[in-house]
């Protein structure tokens, strides 16, 4: 079977694909590490843009001034369904998307030509509890993709030609990655997801070169290691902590920073204990993978708060003194301020950001927190917390303007949810998670229920939140925020894409496209014209939360699916 | 065979090629991991005369599925070798008992004694249908929220599912319920 598909691959490669290889293998310029540690504004290099993860473009040619005249400059259809999530990164022109279903489509940025498009051939049997991908990583002339059955696949940036593919793990055990891999260092950096299928999370390197395998660091320590302790029996063999979101980078100390999912299966009493390093973020040793420190964020968790999001690198004054922070808006509706150590992460502070009523206290030294337990589900009890089970945020990244020093969060307040949990029985391959995700609840505070969604500013240095925009249903837009002064984002169920002013959180501009924008916004320049980029295409999380609100109000609201790639720029003169 | 049951008669691969072809998408290092490996009898699509079975250790006889129950998981099993088809989750069957009364003219053909049969994985996402909504008789999906009226060939009347799962006809033979043919159509999502 793989012989006439190579065969016919080989023919259509010599018919259409090498003209266009001669052509601009010489032109494609290599990404190497120092464009990653100091990417031209120009270009937007990976998944936040930077390393530090804060979804920033100095860009500044569409400001505040003249945004109200953004127009469409080119679109593109996808021809598939479902969320699309991945960032539109580009490289000095050259544009890569992906979609649904694990395609990579490689585009002229200024025109939206196609120039290449890889599909994997998934397998059939494949369970895909979230049919997505969020984008591709460059290195050298590489791009690289995470693939939905666990594979790692190179890919030649100028052919779109397989170099080298890599299993990570077997899909069949309910493996699978739905992030963008984080290059740096020679190295192609994932983590797993699969939580939900009593599987055991790892982050793991590969020479970005040939795919050789290098250090494995799994999210749960093994036997004998320091913290197995914090698991009962072998539920750490099954404890998931999955890693699915792309870490962020210090280059300075060489330390990765990458969140942690929740434990699995999801009621806590069936694995009493911390649970390591379940709902944190890890610093790695980027040439080792060797753990420099952790922060868990809450332990023993009961309601699906997975921090897999990964912290913000970003220098805050606080008392006249400059600290290396990380910042995280966690799923557990805290916003977390953590200090990057050499050998360790500390805790600086955390308040909620949304409504939480789950959390009694926060220790001032360590960040722990102490829970009310009757907000605690268990087996047979039924127990309602805020915020829900997706949380203050979910995945959205938010993003840092070092221009206005404020920290732009896509937030949804007032929603609460209910879980009963139910035994569970491992079976490989299916879920594993002691609760009917059917009988989910999620409904409003009866406090509040003038609005879901929102748009936060908060003020780093004085850990304040400074503006607030409200949206009736909830957010689930990823943030871009620009040097000219702008927020670009969308994650509503009208379909909306925004651009709000920096300072104040007015929306100068919207744009209504063709689907619910639940992608990662980029910004970019090619021959001096400023582009914003998104795509649409609504799907997985922000859909079935919608059919849990719709349930819960008793309404019923179409969003449509398909994805649409939007380019939008300024009228040319 | 599994990928085509519901195909025109030509070549699966070549199907699935030539529509690429004709849209213009350039096959580049195609890869196929599920395709290298040697199919077993385990994973096997139903075949005619295989029986049902739960755990493997017995075939299951009509009065095994009670009237309105839950739906039970079954798979395959060869009543020559006694081997499970439960090496792919694509075998995954749900049996639910009807009243004959209400069954259709097509459902009531593929029933053995108000028995029907369909696929256990949602034809959106591939994920297991596992929830059973007693008071609707609709099968959910809990990935996405789709459900399926079984009542009405398991058609789709809520979420993302592009299409009804794909009945299994069953037949009586002895005493054991067997599969009388293949799926009416393929199993889980079709790729685009």
């Amino acid at each position: 079977m793989r012989s006439p598909l190579l065969i016919l691959s080989l023919l259509l490669l010599l018919q259409g694909g090498l003209p266009l290889m001669a052509a601009e293998k010489a032109s494609y310029p290599a990404v190497t590490d120092a464009r990653l540690i100091a990417p031209e504004a120009r270009n937007w290099l990976m998944y936040r843009g930077t390393y530090n993860g804060w979804g920033y473009s100095p860009l500044a040619k569409i400001t505040t001034a003249n945004v109200a005249k953004l127009r469409p400059a080119w679109t593109f259809s996808t021809g598939m369904t479902e969320a699309h999530q991945s960032p539109p990164i580009v490289n000095e022109g050259r544009m890569f998307i992906t979609t649904p279903q694990n395609r990579v489509i490689a585009l002229d940025a200024r025109t939206g030509e196609q120039l290449w498009r890889y599909q994997r051939e998934l397998p059939d049997e494949l369970f895909q509890l979230h049919p997505t991908n969020r984008g591709v990583a460059l290195y050298g002339d590489k791009v690289y993709l995470a693939t939905v059955d666990a594979y790692l696949i190179a890919l030649d940036a100028t052919s779109g030609a397989v170099v080298w593919e890599q299993k990570v793990e077997d899909y069949r055990g309910g493996y699978y990655m739905t992030l963008a891999p984080l290059a740096a260092d020679g190295k192609v950096i994932v983590g797993v997801s699969g939580g939900e299928f009593g599987t055991r999370g790892f982050i793991q390197a590969f020479d970005a070169e040939t795919g050789k395998p290098g250090w494995k660091t799994y999210t749960i320590p093994g036997a004998g290691e320091p913290g197995n302790d914090s698991w009962p029996g072998d539920s750490w063999k099954r404890g998931g902590v999955p890693a699915w979101v792309t870490g962020s980078y210090d280059p300075i100390t060489q330390t990765v920073y990458w969140g942690t999912g929740n434990a699995g299966q999801w009621i806590g009493t069936e694995r009493p204990g911390d649970n390591l390093y379940s709902s944190s973020v890890l610093g790695l040793d980027v040439k080792t993978g060797k753990l420099r420190g952790y922060h868990q964020y809450h332990w023993n968790d009961s309601w699906d708060w997975d921090e897999v999001s990964a912290p913000l690198l970003v220098d805050i004054r606080r008392n006249g003194k400059v600290i290396k922070a990380l910042v995280h808006a966690g799923r557990d509706g805290y916003l977390w301020f953590l200090e990057r150590k050499p050998d360790a992460i500390g805790f600086i502070g955390a308040r909620p950001y949304v409504r939480q009523n789950v959390f009694t206290s926060i220790d001032p030294m360590t960040g722990r927190p102490t829970y009310d337990e009757t907000k605690v589900p268990r087996i047979g009890k039924r127990a309602e917390f805020c915020p829900s089970m997706w949380g203050g945020k979910d995945w959205p990244p938010e993003a840092y303007n070092p221009q206005t020093g404020l920290l732009y969060i896509p937030a949804n307040e007032n929603l609460c949810g209910a879980i009963t949990g139910e035994p569970a029985k491992y079976k490989r391959g299916e879920l594993y998670m002691g609760v009917s995700l059917a009988k989910l609840e999620v409904f409003t505070h009866p406090d509040a229920k003038d609005h879901i969604g929102e748009l936060q500013a908060w003020d780093l240095a004085k850990g304040e939140k400074v503006w607030t925009v409200k949206f009736p249903f909830h957010n689930w837009g990823p943030i871009l925020t620009t040097g000219g002064g702008l927020v670009f984002s969308g994650g509503t169920n009208d379909r909306n894409f925004r651009a709000f002013d920096a300072k104040t959180g007015k929306i100068l501009w919207k744009q209504r496209t063709n689907s619910g924008v639940v992608g990662v916004p980029t910004s970019y320049e090619v021959d001096g014209v400023q582009y914003v980029a998104v795509q649409s295409g609504w799907g997985v999380d922000a859909q079935r939360k919608q059919e849990y609100l719709d349930k819960s109000f008793g309404i019923k609201t179409a969003v449509p699916q398909g994805g649409v790639l939007w380019v939008f720029a300024l009228p040319s003169k | 065979m599994t990928e085509c049951q519901s195909e025109p008669p030509v070549g699966c691969t070549a199907r699935r090629l030539w529509l690429r072809k004709v849209v213009g998408i350039a096959i580049i290092g195609l890869s196929d991991p599920s395709a290298a490996e040697e199919p077993s009898p385990s994973t096997l699509p139903p075949q005619p005369g295989d029986q049902l079975t739960v755990s493997g250790e017995r075939s299951l006889i009509p009065a095994d599925v009670m009237l309105n129950a839950p739906p039970l998981l079954v798979y395959p099993r060869d009543p020559l070798s006694g081997v499970v088809r439960d090496g792919s989750r694509l075998n995954q069957i749900l049996l639910i008992k009807l009243d004959i009364k209400t069954l259709d003219d097509t459902t009531r053909v593929r029933a053995a004694e108000g028995i029907v049969a369909y696929s256990g994985i949602c034809t959106h996402a591939a994920c297991a249908v596992s929830e059973w909504k007693g008071e609707t008789r609709h099968l959910l999906c809990p990935c996405h929220n789709s459900e399926y009226d079984v009542s009405g060939h398991a058609n789709v009347v809520a979420g993302p599912a592009p299409r009804p799962l794909p009945a299994l006809p069953l037949s009586i033979a002895g005493q054991y319920l067997i599969v009388q043919g293949a799926f009416t159509a393929k199993v889980g999502l079709k790729k685009l």
